[in-house]
């Protein structure tokens, strides 16, 4: 098939629509390899938007190229679980093996090896992705039988197929992991709650549109379970559910939309894999709930790049859902009540967790942070009321639907009810996944998971919190160590440096670049953490991270700036020895080394004896 | 106008239409709150952080602020200034300002700024990114080593000139300006010297060719006096928080 041809049944099985150019440019991509200057340009015609717009959104995403990048492009997951697994020295050997360079295309345009951000198989590191499948549990013996297929040219496809096995590891489950209802259960009992009074109203003397609302009370009766049950956001931020369902509710608009968040890209984050995995309906069923209550015609499911492999499988339970009239018309016989759920595809960009950026991406655009207010409660998708939920918080939802509030808050404290599922990683015998109701001590989780003389824990990723062993009888809960699921471990042999170092750099990589603070803040604390790391740090550069530390919470656009400090100030407070250690006694030492700048001079005069040198940092320290 | 629509920027008393935002009452009012990424003409963008201030105690940006009656603006004390000074030396660091061979020199509102603020040092060590500039427009140089990303060009070419002759590519710190041409060259788009998005650019990225140093250093826009005594010039021309749309 010719190019032109190949973009044109792409740019047709999309309606030509812009808003789904995120779909179109990858879908463009699986078919092309990569994504040329004029594959872009016939892209923009066949969307009718600018060039400059779509090769802007192509630009941003980690996943799409505009230069090619090999028939066979290697992502070593670079989480500091998969670095504790080995994964480097494993990329080295393979990059050996392969004569390439990492981030360098091999001579022959066949293979390029690079790293990518966390992919979410932390209990089962140290993991890659080729042509974004995920590959698990890499070793050198599949090293070199990979070496192989590739220089053989094999596809993909006659790859070892237990190679792309992800296990989905449940050691501990709870309500969610062990729900059983039959698909429906929760919507048919949604329906039910309003039975009784549909009755009355349908003799009121109400208008037509009023009385459409009012047979509805089964939409607010759910609510008021959803209410009841003090359900709180699971992605991270933690506001109530209820609350944002009955905004988008009120809020003025045309159509509503349903937003389900699985970009679940806070590395050590993976439970929203196997809740989809899993639980896929009831997660669609959560949705659904929230459709029927705020009156939502269309859902999205936003999954990210990473969980490609879960395309397919999640398209079937769509297809099944229509089948059994849970989606599509007049769902469940319910005349008027029309909704469907589509799956869309991140490309590898941490900062599209964020809701507001995840809608620009829905929209076929950068996935930059909105201005907010106004919220998209009010002002989502299209400029319409949108509801944007994490994947355990529909899948909660849906479990209030069917069993009631009250039935909910029995699990868990007070302030934080019902459960809680961990990404269990790092150094433990069975990480995994962890189901808890709320209030358990991180302690019982070391415990549980087979961790022995932990250092430190950090909770809810990188933007999360590092706990120090004098803390471990702390309590997972909003009130006390709040998460959104990750739970990394490290043992007392780990470098809690590096793991900070590595965190860093992770900001710094998945900085969208919209807000000066965040953009050029982030890249300057890698630059200072490296520096230290390399034996230069002094005592003025922990001064920077502070004041710097300062300058990105107050002034940063969204949650990636304003948190992107916390792995540095968590642990300059409580692992300050980690610092220490590398730091030299000067007030400063500048980070631009003269020596090492002239060392292409000595390479050309053949010199490197001690006239050849300026004097050395060392030198300068003593 | 009921008098009731005031809120106060350090002491002192500053009234509003309702829908203005707090920058633009404040630069109607004749008090100058720094910023880059804010043009009169056009909406805000939200994105240099310049004009932080502290609402009510919280920081936030004076830009995209509505106003509201009883608002406390802090703008002027030393926490802030020194949050923009800093955020002035990210820029700065970031791209490639070699101001005494630059032609925007007097004329550019980040070394304008940078005097008004006293930014002596670059505080943090030179990116020096690689930018390569685009001489290929026949009327237009694009020095890319300047560009502070304020996306004024990109917001006057789309909502003005309807042309899309400049967006972003990129992201985090590699994100950079772009062309609307497969080339990638100015040449090869359909601007033109009298564009809006030729007049826009704060700092000396998008310059006309064959004008250099008509004007000459000490006796340039800003060489009189700080830029905060021109604050007529950044007076709101658009009632309310809109600007163009
Ligand atoms: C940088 C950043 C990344 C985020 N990533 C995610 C994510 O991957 N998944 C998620 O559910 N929420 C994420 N969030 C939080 C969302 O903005 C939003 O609060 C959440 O999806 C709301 O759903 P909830 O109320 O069910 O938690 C992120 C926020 C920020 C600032
Ligand atoms: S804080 Fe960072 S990620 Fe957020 S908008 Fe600013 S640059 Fe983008
Ligand atoms: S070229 Fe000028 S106007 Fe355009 S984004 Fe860069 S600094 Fe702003
Ligand atoms: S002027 Fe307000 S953020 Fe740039
Ligand atoms: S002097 Fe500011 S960009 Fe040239």
């Amino acid at each position: 098939m010719k190019n032109s041809d190949a973009i044109n049944v792409v740019l047709k099985r999309h309606g030509n629509d812009g808003t789904r150019l995120m779909q179109i440019l990858r879908e463009t991509q699986e078919a092309l390899g990569w994504l040329s200057p004029a594959t872009l340009t016939a892209i923009a015609a066949g969307v009718k938007w600018p060039r400059s717009r779509v090769e802007s959104t192509a630009g941003f995403y980690s996943f799409f190229h505009t230069e090619p990048l090999g028939r066979y492009r290697v992502l070593w997951s670079d989480n500091i679980t998969d670095r504790m697994l080995g994964n480097m020295d494993l990329m080295q050997a393979m990059c050996e093996k392969l004569w390439l360079e990492p981030g360098r295309v091999s001579a022959d345009g066949l293979v390029s090896v690079d790293t990518t951000s966390c992919t979410g198989m932390c209990d089962q590191g140290p993991a890659i992705l080729v042509n974004y499948r995920a590959i698990t549990h890499m070793t050198m013996e599949r090293i070199e039988q990979m070496v192989e297929l590739i220089h053989n040219q094999t596809p993909i496809e006659k790859w070892p197929v237990e190679w792309f096995v992800i296990e989905d590891n449940i050691r501990r489950a709870d309500i969610l992991l062990t729900n059983a209802m039959p698909p429906g259960e929760a919507l048919r009992i949604s329906f039910a709650r309003g039975a009784a009074d549909e009755v009355e109203t349908s003799f009121s003397e109400r208008s037509w549109h009023e009385s459409m609302q009012a047979s509805d009370i089964g939409a607010s009766a759910t609510l008021d379970e959803i209410k009841k049950s003090a359900l709180r956001g699971r992605g991270g931020a933690g506001f109530t559910t209820g609350l944002k369902w009955e905004a988008c509710h009120n809020a003025p608009g045309r159509t509503r939309y349903v937003v389900c968040n699985a970009d679940e890209g806070e590395p050590g984050t993976f439970k929203d894999r196997v809740l989809l995995t899993r639980q896929p309906d009831l997660i669609l069923e959560g949705m659904t709930v929230a459709a029927y209550i705020i009156g939502a015609s269309k859902g999205f499911v936003y999954l990210r790049g990473e969980y490609r492999y879960l395309l397919e499988p999640l398209n079937a339970v769509l297809a099944k859902r229509r089948q059994l009239g849970l989606l599509g018309e007049n769902i469940l016989g319910r005349e008027g009540f029309n909704f469907d759920i589509e799956v869309h595809l991140g490309a590898g960009a941490y900062v599209c967790g964020e809701e507001s950026a995840l809608i620009e991406s829905l929209e076929g655009k950068r996935g930059v942070p909105r201005n907010r207010p106004p919220y998209p409660v009010t002002n989502g998708f299209l400029n319409q009321p949108t509801v944007v939920n994490n994947v355990e918080t529909f899948a909660s939802a849906a479990l209030i639907a069917a069993k009631g509030g009250d039935w909910y808050r029995s699990f868990g404290s007070a302030r934080s009810t019902g459960t809680k599922i961990l990404s269990v990683s790092g150094d433990c015998e069975r990480p995994g996944i962890y189901e808890y109701p709320f209030g358990v001590t991180v302690r019982q989780v070391l415990e549980e998971c087979g961790a022995h003389n932990t250092q430190a824990v950090q909770v809810s990723g990188p933007s999360g919190i590092c706990l120090n062993r004098d803390e471990f009888d702390r309590r997972i809960a909003f009130g006390d160590v709040p998460t959104a699921g990750a739970f990394m471990i490290f043992g007392q042999q780990r470098d809690i440096f590096e793991v900070v170092r590595n965190f860093v750099h992770f900001f710094a990589h998945e900085s969208c670049g919209f807000c000066t603070p965040c953009r050029v803040g982030t890249t300057l604390l890698k630059n200072l953490v490296d520096k230290i790391a390399d034996g230069n740090g002094t005592r003025t550069d922990i001064d920077e991270i502070f004041h710097l530390n300062r300058l990105l919470q107050t002034t940063a656009h969204c949650g990636l700036g304003h948190t992107a400090c916390n792995p540095l100030l968590y642990t300059l407070e409580k692992f300050r020895p980690a610092y220490e250690r590398r730091l030299k006694l000067l007030k400063f030492v500048p980070a631009f080394d003269l020596d090492a700048a002239l060392s292409q001079a000595r390479q050309m005069t053949g010199r490197d004896d001690a006239g050849a040198h300026l004097e050395t940092h060392s030198e300068i320290a003593q | 106008m009921s008098e009731t629509n005031t809120f106060i920027l350090d002491d002192q008393e500053i009234p509003f239409t309702p829908g203005q935002s707090v920058m633009q009452a404040a630069l109607t009012a004749g008090v100058f709150i720094p910023h880059l990424c804010y043009h009169p003409e056009f909406r805000p963008h939200g994105s240099c952080k310049l004009c932080t201030v502290k609402i009510n105690g919280r920081p936030a940006t004076s830009c995209t602020t509505p106003a509201a009656h009883g608002m406390e603006v802090e703008s002027n004390t030393p926490e802030i200034l020194d949050k923009r000074r800093t955020l002035l030396q990210m820029l700065l660091v970031e791209g490639n300002h070699f101001c005494p061979s630059c032609e925007k020199s007097g004329f550019c509102k980040l070394q304008a700024l940078g005097y008004e603020l006293g930014v002596m040092t670059p505080r943090f060590n030179l990116m020096y990114p690689t930018r390569p500039v685009d001489a290929s427009h026949p009327d237009v140089l694009l020095d890319f080593n300047r560009c502070i990303l304020c996306e004024l060009c990109i917001r006057a070419s789309t909502e003005v000139d309807g042309k899309f002759v400049f967006a972003l590519s990129g992201r985090g710190i590699k994100k950079h300006l772009v062309v609307n041409a497969e080339s990638g060259r100015l040449a090869d788009t359909n601007f033109s010297l009298t564009d809006k998005a030729a007049q826009v650019c704060p700092v000396g990225v998008i310059l006309p060719k064959r004008k250099g140093f008509a004007v000459p250093y000490g006796e340039r826009h800003f060489d009189d006096a700080p830029i905060s005594t021109h604050v007529d010039e950044f007076k709101p021309v658009m009632p309310g928080q809109g600007g163009r749309s």
